[in-house]
């Protein structure tokens, strides 16, 4: 049985003939603080498969009550947008996106 | 703990606090020799998190116990200024961790008693023992899980880890019986309906520890001959040497808080 480490990018090469021996794929972790918010984005670890992921996820995240869920996914599996490109896809300032020229009127009260 | 409690079972409920609080420091000990040595560092900090775990039921039982005793003798008193003889854990608690196999073989023949056990004591008709178990159960449930999940993936794994698993379950299962014994201690406590027969906790345990065996494709050891003793206070060569390390601060600084 073996594994194979999944590319990330961005994350150098693993190297594979290390003293370590092949590594468990690399998983990213997603806690729920609470019930009612999104389950966000925590870290990642290694893991042999998804089972373990999780309990790996529940010892090394959630230690001090920081969740209520967990959700694991194979890093291989996560396509991200390229930090080179950012300008393109997100520095657009067009500040009359934001809904904040428009006068509210008194009897709206707080929205 | 009602004054009605006559003083015979008090002091059979006392060693009975001390028994369970003394499996549990003695476990989370051997737990936390691991820290900084397991395989990787999600691992380390599960082990980390089990030990702690382990420490907390022992703080519980034996603070229970110091009240129970009416002495005057707190938690750090029970754990760190008795001697060998005086410790009550069954000896499977105590042996050394081996490979990795050997410490989950441990683990799981350990987790699969404790977790019905504390199940039973949460209806205990004495409520603070109730108490300190529910809570315990909690995460007796998860400790199972883990000791589980690495055994069958061990067992299921390559030749090596398969050989390895098998060899550390051969080394555990001779201090696996003493599980379910009993003497005048357990006997009295039945019969207040405070806590469970020893004996009737095995076809619980007997039933994970096959359903793992065969979902891990291991054998269920052979080896008739059986060690126990730990609950007398008769022990493996294994605790003597643990509980200098353990013991060491108090020892040689009585009193010291920090």
């Amino acid at each position: 049985m073996s594994y194979d480490v999944p590319h990330v990018p961005g994350e150098p090469e693993a190297e594979s003939s290390s003293s370590a021996g092949p590594g468990f794929p690399l998983w990213e972790v997603f806690v729920r603080p609470s019930r009612g918010l999104n389950h966000v984005h925590v870290g990642s670890l290694h893991a042999p498969d998804a089972e373990t992921a999780m309990q790996n996820g529940r010892d090394v995240y959630t230690r001090r009550q920081e969740g209520v869920s967990i959700w694991v996914v194979p890093s291989a599996a996560i396509h991200a947008t390229d930090p080179f490109e950012e300008e393109a896809w997100f520095d657009s300032h067009k500040p009359y996106r934001h809904p904040t020229f428009y006068e509210i009127p008194d009897e709206v009260g707080h929205m | 703990m009602t004054q009605t409690v006559d003083s015979a079972l008090r002091s059979a409920l006392f060693t009975y606090l001390v028994r369970l609080g003394d499996d549990s420091l003695v476990l989370g000990q051997r737990l936390a020799e691991l820290v900084s040595w397991q395989p990787d560092l999600e691992e380390d900090i599960a082990v980390a998190n089990l030990a702690l775990d382990h420490i907390g039921h022992c703080r519980n039982f034996y603070a229970y116990a110091g009240a129970v005793e009416g002495k005057g003798r707190d938690e750090d008193q029970l754990a760190f200024l008795r001697d060998e003889r005086d410790f009550l854990n069954l000896v499977l608690c105590e042996q050394p961790n081996g490979d990795f196999g050997q410490t989950m073989a441990r683990q799981l023949l350990f987790d699969a008693w404790r977790l019905p056990l504390l199940e039973a004591l949460r209806d205990s008709a004495d409520a603070q023992l109730g108490g300190i178990a529910g809570k315990a159960a909690k995460e007796a449930r998860y400790h199972l899980q883990h000791s589980v999940t690495w055994v069958v993936r061990l067992g299921d794994g390559t030749q090596e880890s398969n050989e390895r698993m098998q060899a550390g379950l051969d080394f555990m299962w001779r201090y696996t019986d003493e599980l379910f014994w009993g003497d005048e201690v357990e006997a009295a406590l039945v019969a207040a309906g405070m806590a469970p027969d020893p004996a009737s906790l095995r076809s619980t345990w007997e039933t994970t520890i096959g359903d793992v065996l065969d979902r891990a494709h291991l054998r269920r050891p052979a080896d008739p001959r059986q060690r126990g003793g730990g609950r007398t206070g008769h022990h493996t060569e294994a605790l003597g040497r643990m509980l200098p390390e353990l013991q060491f601060l108090q020892r040689s600084y009585p009193g010291l808080e920090w």
